[in-house]
């Protein structure tokens, strides 16, 4: 089947008798056992929820994988992922990921004896250079956040496997219609589920996806043990938002490839960041690996000054931060998302003062283009 | 606003989350399900800019919980569970070492055995209804003891205020109580000295076993933003709609309580003065052992018990199974009857010698006594009695 139509082709409500087309909230915190001394299949909703389940099964077979756990947050799944460690592992990851996963990895996880080492991981070669008999994970993103680089997956994928060594991918800006990292050869891919999943900017939400079931048991005793999973309502939430995921992103992906076209080409801006651009860095790999360059892109203006009257100058695009909502967003990540970067790894990561994220959003093309072109001038 | 440390918890419990300030006028706390905020210049919000560090709707939950702990702040989490974890990671690093009940919650138990030993955190068991034995279990490292009183499932209890001088008299030690089958409506945990309090408010908060939910209060502001830091890092936070829900429970809860503590000290003296039954474990009893500490550190005795029968462990399970009004069901605290066997469900994890040493048999039944009727409770009993004993003795 074609992905719009595994989108909404699956059992909503395996287990209600009434067989509603939508999935039940079942807003409940326990569920009565049959005998005193053995539980049915759910028993306590931290454990498991019918409604989760349903969200849970959907994203496993959009992702091709095998199991699939919801979090309340991209950071919740992070943080279980790195729950797989234990003293003394290290991580080795990409420099350029989202702020918040950089905070977990270096105020955080040092403290439970973790180590975090990162590199370039653009060039593969750089990760064999690095990895050491204490490394246990790989963690990178593809486009990586706010940068837009790109990894090549697969041939990280290869590395990690050779050694041993789990490997991680943080699937949020791309979404599984536009790549599923489990079939490169990654061992978990992971979202923030408040981005593309949701689309709405109504969940906060994460979601680890898995093919291996040992690894699976490992990831579900976790999100058990530490009562990390997503709440009913907000599964619910995601379901329904879910099912227009190829829509969105369709459209989105089509505004996105037009706006940086019209960036590209515009006297006031500098460099624009974008893999669906042929003469994107990475644009080779991305065709391989992906289905296109997605729906987040980024650009510098020459002085944060200018970025900033850029972002509160414009009327459509909202300074927030998040992406992949159905509404367009601007923010400057050095100052938004990228802001709890440790001091000392600032310097190592060129984030720059003048960059400007943009996440397209399904407003006609010609006010996003009308809009940015306005504060353009303006500058 | 308000100044809240003058009204009595009921009405705290209705007014304590700044509903009036709303601009709709709206009676109720509208449901801010949303995931970010937009900023009114770059970097500059209206308090909020992204739901995982905080959102209005969840922060007007803590707003009110911190008002019945009597404090200013208490954070609200995805779970009990989730909020010991953050707790955690908050306080502890590797090689630090925490003091824990040794009769506790299995999940609280799982989560330092199975998960954070793995980082370096030791532990220890200790009964800390022994000062003796808790001051001996402290070490140089030692950081933070965390105690359950009434302890899940055997009711034993813990003097707070005892412990917090034992805790205060070497540096650098934390107390915190998991206070969840209490609430600061029936033990007042920062008041008797606890520096954090701690609760499943999955149980009597919400009480409609409607949410899944977890908080924590203190007075230490350095710690409260220690802990938004780490919360909003692990993503731990709990999610709006859950928390409105939390909110509407919470309403209830002085009154809830009050009709849980009636019906749960009725069901403990019939339960007690049976035949059938061995023993039962509840603090409001004349017979029960720390019953001039109960009366000392709690206002009254809450809705949990436990006991066990004159029978084996076969017919204690099938007793359990013949009930029809108690639901045999995870959890505690709502306005169902519910009762449990510990020892395959919330105590499963723990290793069967260290479950008898605590007296927690196979055959211990625990009772959330809920709002139901209790002549209909006694009713229920008695029929599952006779179902599996016959009507003679």
């Amino acid at each position: 089947m074609k992905f719009a139509s595994r989108l909404v082709n699956f059992d909503p409500s395996p287990l209600d008798r009434f067989r509603p087309m939508s999935t039940p909230i079942y807003q409940t915190a326990t569920f009565e056992q049959e005998f005193a001394d053995s539980f049915g299949e759910y028993d306590y909703s931290r454990s498991g929820n019918p409604t989760r389940k349903v969200l849970e099964d959907q994203i496993a077979a959009l992702e091709n994988g095998t199991r699939g756990f919801c979090f309340s947050s991209g950071m919740a799944a992070i943080a279980t992922v790195t729950r797989l460690l234990q003293a003394g592992d290290e991580i080795l990851a990409d420099w350029d990921l989202y702020g918040g996963a950089n905070r977990l990895f270096s105020k955080v996880l040092g403290r439970s004896g973790i180590t975090v080492r990162y590199v370039d991981a653009s060039d593969p070669g750089n990760i064999v250079d690095q990895i050491t008999p204490a490394t246990r994970l790989i963690y990178v993103e593809s486009p990586t956040n706010p940068l837009l680089r790109i990894i090549d997956l697969k041939a990280i994928a290869a590395v990690a496997h050779k050694l041993g060594v789990l490997f991680c991918v943080d699937n949020s800006t791309m979404s599984p219609y536009l790549q599923n990292p489990l079939d490169l050869g990654a061992d978990i891919v992971l979202h923030s589920a408040t981005k593309f999943l949701c689309g709405h900017s109504d969940v906060t939400g994460g979601a680890l996806v898995v093919n291996d079931l040992k690894l699976a048991e490992e990831i579900y005793f976790l999100q058990n043990a530490e009562g990390s999973a997503l709440g009913p309502f907000d599964c619910f939430l995601l379901l329904r938002g879910l099912k227009t995921l190829k829509l969105r992103m369709d459209a989105q992906q089509r505004n996105a490839e037009t706006v940086a076209q019209f960036l590209s080409a515009h006297p006031k801006v500098q460099s624009v960041y974008y893999p669906g651009l042929a003469d994107h860095r990475g644009f080779a790999i991305q065709q391989t690996q992906a289905r296109g360059g997605g729906a987040v892109l980024s650009f510098t203006v020459g002085s944060h000054e200018a970025a900033k009257r850029i972002a509160e100058g414009s009327k459509l695009f909202r300074i927030s931060v998040s992406f992949g909502s159905i509404n367009s967003t601007i923010s400057i990540p050095l100052r938004m998302s990228h802001a709890s970067v440790p001091v000392e790894l600032r310097a190592s990561r060129s984030v720059p003062e003048d960059l400007l994220r943009l996440s397209i959003g399904i407003e006609d093309l010609e006010d996003q283009i009308g809009d940015l072109g306005h504060q353009l001038d303006a500058i | 606003m308000h100044e809240t440390s003058i009204l009595q918890p009921s009405t705290l419990a209705i007014h304590g989350n700044r509903a009036w300030e709303t601009e709709s006028n709206s009676i109720l706390f509208p449901i801010h399900q949303t995931a970010t905020y937009i900023h009114e210049t770059v970097g500059v919000t209206k308090g909020y800019g992204y739901s995982r560090g905080s959102n209005p709707t969840v922060n007007a939950l803590e707003q009110a919980i911190a008002a019945l702990e009597g404090t200013r702040e208490a954070l609200c989490f995805r779970s009990g569970m989730a909020a010991i974890s953050t707790l955690s990671m908050a306080l502890l690093r590797a090689g630090d070492h925490v003091i824990l009940s040794d009769v506790i919650y299995g999940g609280t138990s799982r989560l330092f055995q199975q998960i954070l030993g793995n980082f370096g955190i030791e532990y220890t068991f200790a009964d800390t209804s022994n000062l003796d034995e808790v001051k001996q279990s402290v070490r140089q490292k030692t950081r933070l003891i965390f105690v359950e009183t009434p302890a899940n499932p055997t009711m034993k209890l813990t003097d707070i205020t005892a412990l917090a001088r034992l805790a205060h008299g070497k540096e650098g030690v934390l107390l915190a109580v998991d206070n969840t089958f209490l609430t600061p409506l029936l033990q007042e945990g920062l008041a008797l000295g606890a520096d954090i309090s701690m609760l499943s408010t999955t149980k009597y908060i919400d009480g409609h076993n409607a949410t899944i939910g977890g908080s924590l209060a203190t007075h230490d502001a350095g710690l409260i933003e220690r802990l938004k830091l780490v919360r909003k890092t692990m993503g731990t936070i709990q999610a709006p709609f859950e928390a409105w829900l939390t909110l509407q429970g919470l309403k209830t809860a002085p009154a809830r309580l009050q009709l849980h503590c009636a019906h749960a000290r009725q069901i403990a003296e019939w339960l007690e003065s049976h035949p059938r039954v061995a023993r039962v474990y509840y603090p409001g009893l004349a017979s029960f052992p720390q019953k001039e500490l109960a009366e000392r550190q709690q206002k009254d005795s809450g809705g949990m018990l436990a006991f066990e029968l004159n029978a084996g462990t076969e017919e204690s399970l099938r007793f359990i199974d013949a009930l029809r009004i108690c639901t045999c069901a995870e959890s505690l605290g709502s306005v169902e009857t519910l009762i449990t066997n510990p020892a395959t469900a919330s105590h499963c994890d723990l290793p069967v010698e260290l479950r008898e040493r605590l007296g927690i048999s196979d055959k211990l039944i625990r009772l959330s006594v809920g709002l139901e009727a209790p002549v209909d409770l006694i009713a229920d009993f008695e029929q599952a009695f006779d179902s599996i004993f016959g009507g003679a003795l």
